[in-house]
């Protein structure tokens, strides 16, 4: 998030789009909800379903998925045609407005409302509502990122924010929040193939020269793969072994049968793990871990807030934190001419875990200057946001507040691409997927919670009413559900709550994994999956 | 600003203060069963009454703005009574039943027997029955413990937003309920369970778990979505028997239904407790020792770099792990291994 949670209950408008945010951050839903309430601050929102915040909302915009680049560049239309922008904010901080402007000259509102099926009344209504507002904020989640078109609609969503001025300031933003724990934290770590810690670019002579003195050995200059091409390259016996840490893909990744082939097909393949997972039960060889309540280190959350994770409980058995099982697996390797690492690496299994911990921690904190000012003795009391360049700063609430890393942001050109795929006539319906209140990505906690369990109602389809009724399928029913990469039963949901033709399903459930049918279809930029849209054909089983 | 007495100390407060607020910033206390800083003031429970001068009867610190000059006094014989009593009233229909009730030791109302040293009850008399069972599947419901404090029906409405719950009936009837007196049906934050002063709403999952003694509190941060909600874990030896979220978070300890409720899997029997190897292809996953396991991950690890080179190997690390953790997993695979194929689940 360039801004944080609590500068919410400020925004004089909300827009949130491809977010179901009570239920997927219920807290952050609830300052959103406490906004309405205390600051009468107005909430667009943009999601095929009608989700609970839209009782809170002035304006629902029912998109079609995977259409939304077309309905953001229609409100970024009208807010030029309008001349609500905020001049003095376009001509200080950014750049290329002009042909920004020039490239959305066609994208009316009537244009979008053929691509998005929302009236262009509605996008007219939600340009204005947003673009007078003196504190605009946008919150995205997976809706926005999980297409093929994923790094456009986050450009897209950045050049509303830019026109309107609301980068930069309290109580606006562009804010994606993030689905897990420490998915912020793993990404500043540099657990991503192009980035070494921090966000310095592996590709970078002077960076990566850097830390091969900072850990005294040489590095590979030669980006590696993501996550989503791994699954390619083990399929065609490019990757031979694999090292998989608390991670579920054959659960979690878009067209899980690939998956699955792709990690049976490697030679050596490591699983380190809570629980047996679905992912765990292919591997050579299987490590026990710790859970977040028998460790000792820090999480970073949406709003880059570093907060200490401490131990509670030990872990069951013989058991390890993660970290040991790093160290250890580590220093059992010889790499180079027999060359030990420097820092971090050492065998430290009779250390306690938190000074463990916190020797990474300051060496992580010398190597990343954003967190240069944060340790665990200040962290004792409350998490700190980065960047925090020294030990007397107190952490940055929102980013960007006099400049932009770049000095000038820049507004992108984003032509709408739409979707990979497409229903046809024989795959008729859109499916779209998410989570529920109750349930958490691939259910390997929460459906071992039992109580959580109890409440849940497992598995469905939701199936718009009308649609329902021409294929005789009565709410409760069990569909068969296909697409062209996989099949799955479960029973229907018939209701108005999403529009005709396109239909939800949460991905929480191995007995009906939602991921058998999506595509992986890639953005190419960053090779993020089209997980939220793909074409299926439902048929009545009962 | 307005400036105003208080037990003869002198304090300035800004328009809208409370006289109750401005008590606390002289940290002089009250008892209170109804009063919650981040919800609207009510009113309910009359505890904090203090005397006013020019104002004859004692009124509540906690509805009461100060104004200039006000002289107030929380402390006096004739108000320990009243207050006195109105405990007294309170547990006159209550069950005391505190051997087996889950807030025994956690319970305000209990707090303010003991503190009033209240044993008997000259109230005597008919006792509430709301013995209906509520079978939703997260809040204990026991309502013949309800002291109709109100706090839960105005953090449903006022935080939550869902008003699942409100004030049914009249006098001795009155009783919190959701509508039609049915099974609760709501979002199970559990916000009302985390806000109630007695033991009237509970977890069910905390039923029979331990209360107090020999539990110890860990401060750390929720594990699932970013929100990075501060929890607290409440656990008796490995065991987590309750989480809880402190007022003075950045989530002002407010929680959902998983973050609250959600723990069952850390005390799971089908934890991995074991590392598991599959000695033959295609065989099963059999139990080893760590050095088993750790000889076996160097040797495959070794050989087929040395045959097929550093990038033939791959690391996914985890949102679920701490940074250190995944800092350390990064520089396994780009200083030991020496690749940069590492990468998480960002994209999921």
């Amino acid at each position: 998030m360039s801004n944080d949670i609590d500068g919410i209950k400020d925004c004089d408008v909300i827009m949130v789009i491809g977010s179901n945010t009570t239920e997927t951050h219920p807290i952050i839903g609830l300052r959103m909800k406490q906004a309405v309430k205390q600051h009468e601050t107005s909430i667009i929102v943009a999601d095929p379903r009608r989700i609970n915040l839209v009782d809170y909302s002035q304006l629902w915009l029912s998109q079609k998925p995977g259409s939304d680049a077309a309905l953001i560049n229609a409100m970024c239309h009208v807010i030029i045609r309008d001349k609500l922008t905020d001049e003095n904010y376009i001509n200080e901080r950014t750049e290329n407005y002009s042909s920004f402007a020039d490239s959305i000259t066609e994208c009316d509102p009537d244009w979008a409302e053929d691509i998005t099926g929302v009236p262009a009344s509605d996008i007219e209504e939600a340009a204005r509502t947003f673009a007078k507002a003196k504190r605009g904020g946008i919150y995205y989640t997976m809706g926005i990122t999980q297409h093929t078109s994923g790094t456009d609609n986050v450009k897209a969503l950045a050049n509303l924010a830019l026109l309107t001025g609301n980068l930069g300031k309290h109580g606006a933003g562009l804010n994606p929040l993030r689905g897990q724990n420490n998915v912020q934290g793993a990404s500043d770590m540099g657990c991503v193939p192009v980035f070494l810690p921090g966000y310095q670019p592996v590709a970078n002579d002077e960076n990566r020269q850097r830390f091969e003195k900072l850990w005294g050995c040489q590095l590979s200059s030669k980006p590696g793969l993501t996550a989503t091409e791994m699954t390619p390259a083990m399929l065609e016996g490019k990757i031979k072994a694999v090292w998989i840490m608390g991670e579920n893909p054959v659960m979690s990744d878009p067209n899980a049968d690939h998956a699955r082939k792709a990690l049976n097909k490697v030679d050596f393949l490591v699983v380190q793990d809570i629980f047996l997972t679905e992912t765990a039960e292919l591997a050579d060889v299987v490590l026990p871990a710790a859970s977040y309540a028998e460790k000792e280190g820090t999480f970073t959350n949406t709003e880059r807030r570093v907060q200490r994770v401490r131990q509670a409980v030990r872990p069951p058995g013989s058991a390890r934190d993660d970290l040991s099982i790093i160290n250890m697996v580590s220093e059992r390797i010889n790499y180079g001419q027999g060359d030990i690492a420097p820092n971090g690496f050492r065998h430290l299994d009779n250390t306690k875990l938190i000074d463990k911990a916190s020797g990474v921690f300051n060496e992580i904190s010398t190597v990343w200057p954003h967190l240069a000012g944060i340790n665990y003795d200040r962290l004792e009391e409350a998490g700190i946001q980065w960047p925090c360049p020294d030990t007397d700063h107190p952490g940055t609430t929102f980013l960007f507040e006099n400049d932009f890393p770049i000095g000038r942001a820049s507004f992108s050109a984003i032509s709408w691409k739409g979707p990979e795929e497409r229903p046809d006539s024989d795959y008729p319906f859109i499916l779209t997927t998410g989570r529920v209140l109750y349930q958490y990505h691939t259910g390997t906690m929460t459906r071992r919670s039992q109580t959580i369990e109890n409440a849940d109602s497992g598995p469905f389809i939701e199936i718009n009413i009308n649609d329902a009724e021409r294929l005789n399928i009565a709410d409760g029913d069990t569909v068969l559900v296909k697409s062209r990469r996989g099949k799955v039963s479960l029973p229907a949901q018939v209701t108005d709550k999403i529009e005709a033709g396109v239909t939800f399903m949460p991905f929480h459930y191995h007995e009906a994994a939602a991921n058998l049918l999506t595509n992986d279809a890639l953005d190419p930029y960053c090779k993020i999956p089209e997980a939220k849209v793909c074409a299926v054909k439902i048929e009545s089983v009962t | 600003m307005i400036t105003l007495t208080i037990n003869g100390r002198e304090i300035s407060v800004s328009e809208g203060t409370t006289v109750f607020e401005a008590a606390k910033e002289l940290e002089i206390e009250m008892p209170t069963l109804c009063y919650e800083p981040r919800l609207k003031p009510y009113g309910g429970c009359r505890l904090c009454i203090v005397e006013i001068e020019g104002i004859p009867k004692p009124v509540t610190a906690c509805t009461t703005p100060a104004t200039e000059n006000m002289v107030v006094n929380t402390n006096s014989d004739y108000l320990y009574r009243l207050r006195r009593t109105i405990v007294e009233l309170l547990l006159s229909d209550h069950p005391n039943d505190c051997m087996i009730c889950t807030r025994a030791g956690d319970c305000t109302l209990q707090e303010l027997a003991y503190f009033y040293k209240l044993r008997e009850n000259r109230f005597k008399g008919e006792t509430r029955k709301h013995d209906r069972i509520d079978e939703n599947p997260f809040v204990k419901r026991e309502m013949d413990k309800c002291i109709l404090c109100g706090l839960c029906v105005r953090v449903c409405d006022e935080v939550q937003g869902v008003n699942a719950i409100d004030f049914v009936n009249r006098g001795f009837n009155s009783n919190i309920s959701p509508p039609y007196e049915k099974d609760l049906d709501c979002e199970f934050c559990g916000q009302c369970v985390a806000i109630c002063p007695t033991g009237a709403l509970t977890g069910k999952v905390w039923a029979g778990e331990g209360r107090q003694k020999n539990v110890k509190h860990t401060e750390t941060v929720c594990g699932y979505c970013g929100c990075g909600c501060n929890v607290t874990l409440h656990t008796v030896r490995d065991r987590v028997v309750r989480i809880s979220s402190k007022r003075d978070s950045h989530n002002q300890g407010w929680l959902c239904a998983k973050g609250r409720f959600g723990y069952e899997f850390i005390n799971k029997n089908d934890r991995l407790k074991t590392p598991l190897i599959r000695r033959k292809k295609g065989g099963e996953l059999e139990p080893a020792t760590w050095e088993e396991a750790f000889d076996l991950i160097v040797s495959r690890f070794n050989s087929i770099k040395k045959k097929y080179g550093p990038d033939a190997l791959a690391g996914l690390a985890s949102a679920r792990c701490t940074n250190e953790e995944n800092y350390a997993f990064q520089k396994f695979f780009r200083a030991v291994i020496g690749t940069n194929n590492i990468d998480h689940c960002a994209r999921y």
